[in-house]
């Protein structure tokens, strides 16, 4: 990279050090802000054998697989409501489209407690899911709902429907027509979206906390459990399990990454 | 034709049921006994002290992260400098990492026994500051990135050959074409930043009245069984959500939208 930025030099950056300022200080913010705090939380985890423990291994394991099924509703339901937005024509579609981005504007706990007002005990619906694991999914569908909409519906703008009148005209059916025309356009934005949506779930605390009941072993979700230990003044055990969220969280964020310069590979 | 209908009819029920009714539920019961109730419950002294809390984290943590994230934006596309791969990938961290663990870090930095402990910044307002920074950080440097990137440097690059110093180019070329995406950042940073919960929960202390925001307000309210109190600050933040999410698609890239 070194090499190409000399053998590049581009005039603003030899002109002034202007640039060279906006580096350092923004380096300095995110280090002071983001890293020093995940440094001390990296040094101070102690007590590894907590992670081990049945409680957290089973955290953990709750965690793991409802947001895999989260992901995967995710992918669907988005890639079809993303399709309703672009491709459909009905009236209050301004209003819908506004309204998939309500989950980002509107606050984790209050999201939980809407949720948990129509779908807990005293639903006039008479259905009751709060304190099951059917909860956290409702809930961790609720907050992830707008990341695979937003990352394919403008996949899908761009589309030309060029392709899908030849594939039609070539004889293929709807069905076929979508399989192999329109889905290897928009799987990377798909994946992109779901990668995305999982990694929030894994991390969610605010909407679960009430609806979830919290019970250990049954619906206590990893972000819960490392509350738990905080709340009994084990920091050390909580900061073991929150390096392994760490570590999860990094590892979804470099893989969308490595989604990300896969779909722009051809621009390059 | 019948299965554009299905498509359209699935996509508007699972919005329906997910979204709409569980909200517009909450609304039909705060307001269901009228105005009067549901203002009295949000007009309590620890209520208001809440919303001025909340207001407060807002008020420093969204223009520190305009100001951060126009820089980390020009840095990241104007520059090339060691490490901007691993400068990209830490700013997308507080997107994907468990709130919880953000308050944890801070709380076992800054509090007894930390590297900078000892100084008041846990269980009062600095850490909470220091939270919501943390957890609404990346929005603005989102939302320009791609929009630096869309328009190069081919205008830059002609102020400068005409004598513009930095600074002119930067108040004359540049920001006239990054202000909207800035102006969309802000208000993604400022719905992040009203509605945090857990962060500030693990640093605030939650003490009523003291370090109470209004995100935990309405968890406080509701685990002692005063529902009017929960649900009426629950929408209260429901409506900025609404304020929001207008401001939102009115400021919104027109493309997005056929």
């Amino acid at each position: 990279m070194a090499a190409r930025a000399a053998a590049l030099p581009s005039p603003r950056a030899r002109r002034s050090p202007a640039p060279g300022l906006a580096v350092g200080l923004s380096t300095l913010y995110l280090s002071v802000i983001v890293l020093l705090p995940l440094a001390a939380l990296s040094w101070h985890a102690h007590g590894w054998e907590a992670i081990a423990s049945a409680q957290a291994v089973s955290s953990l394991k709750l965690t793991l697989g409802v947001s895999m099924v989260v992901a995967l509703v995710n992918a669907v339901a988005g890639t079809v409501i993303a399709w309703t937005l672009v491709r459909d024509r009905f009236v209050g579609q301004g209003f819908v489209n506004a309204l998939v981005d309500l989950p980002f504007a509107l606050p984790t706990i209050v999201a939980g407690l809407t949720l948990l007002a129509l779908y807990g005990p005293k639903s006039p619906t008479g259905v009751n899911i709060a304190f099951t694991r059917w909860a956290i999914l409702v809930a961790l569908l609720f907050v992830t709902l707008p990341f695979v909409v937003r990352t394919v519906q403008p996949v899908l703008l761009e589309l030309d429907t060029e392709m899908e009148d030849a594939a039609a005209s070539l004889g293929a059916g709807r069905l076929a027509t979508f399989r192999r025309v329109i889905l290897p356009n928009i799987l990377p934005a798909i994946l992109s979206g779901v990668a995305l949506a999982f990694a929030r779930a894994v991390g969610e605390f605010g909407s679960v906390v009430l609806i979830s009941g919290n019970l250990p072993f049954k619906t206590e979700v990893v972000s819960v459990y490392v509350f738990g230990r905080i709340e009994s003044g084990d920091a050390g055990g909580a900061a073991a399990a929150s390096v392994v969220i760490l570590a999860i969280s990094f590892a979804v964020l470099l893989a969308i990454g490595g989604c990300r310069r896969w779909v722009t590979r051809h621009d390059r | 034709m019948i299965g554009k209908y299905v498509v359209r009819f699935a996509a508007l029920g699972y919005l329906a049921a997910l979204l709409a009714a569980p909200l517009g539920y909450v609304f039909w019961r705060t307001f269901r006994h009228g105005l009067g109730p549901a203002w009295a419950a949000v007009t309590t002294p620890d209520a208001v002290h809440a919303l001025k809390v909340t207001l407060i984290l807002t008020a420093i943590a969204v223009p520190a992260n305009t100001i951060f994230g126009i820089l980390a934006a020009l840095s990241i596309v104007r520059y090339r400098f060691p490490g901007a791969g691993l400068f990209n990938a830490v700013v997308d961290l507080p997107l994907a990492l468990s709130p919880v663990v953000v308050g944890l870090a801070l709380l076992i930095l800054y509090g007894r026994g930390g590297w900078l402990g000892g100084h008041g910044v846990v269980f009062a307002l600095p850490g909470m500051v220091l939270a919501t920074i943390f957890v609404s950080l990346p929005f603005v440097v989102r939302e320009v990135v791609p929009v630096l990137r869309e328009i190069g440097t081919e205008q830059e690059q002609a102020a400068a050959t005409l004598g513009a110093s930095t600074i002119q180019t930067f108040t004359r070329v540049t920001w006239p074409a990054i202000r909207w995406a800035t102006a969309y950042g802000v208000v993604l940073t400022t719905a992040r930043a009203l509605g945090e919960f857990g962060a500030v929960s693990v640093v605030s202390g939650r003490l009523a009245g003291k370090t109470e925001s209004l995100t935990l307000y309405v968890q406080d309210r509701y685990q002692s069984f005063d529902e009017v109190g929960a649900y009426a600050s629950a929408v209260v933040l429901a409506l900025i959500a609404v304020t929001t999410l207008i401001l939102m698609t009115t400021l919104k890239p027109k493309e997005e939208t056929r």
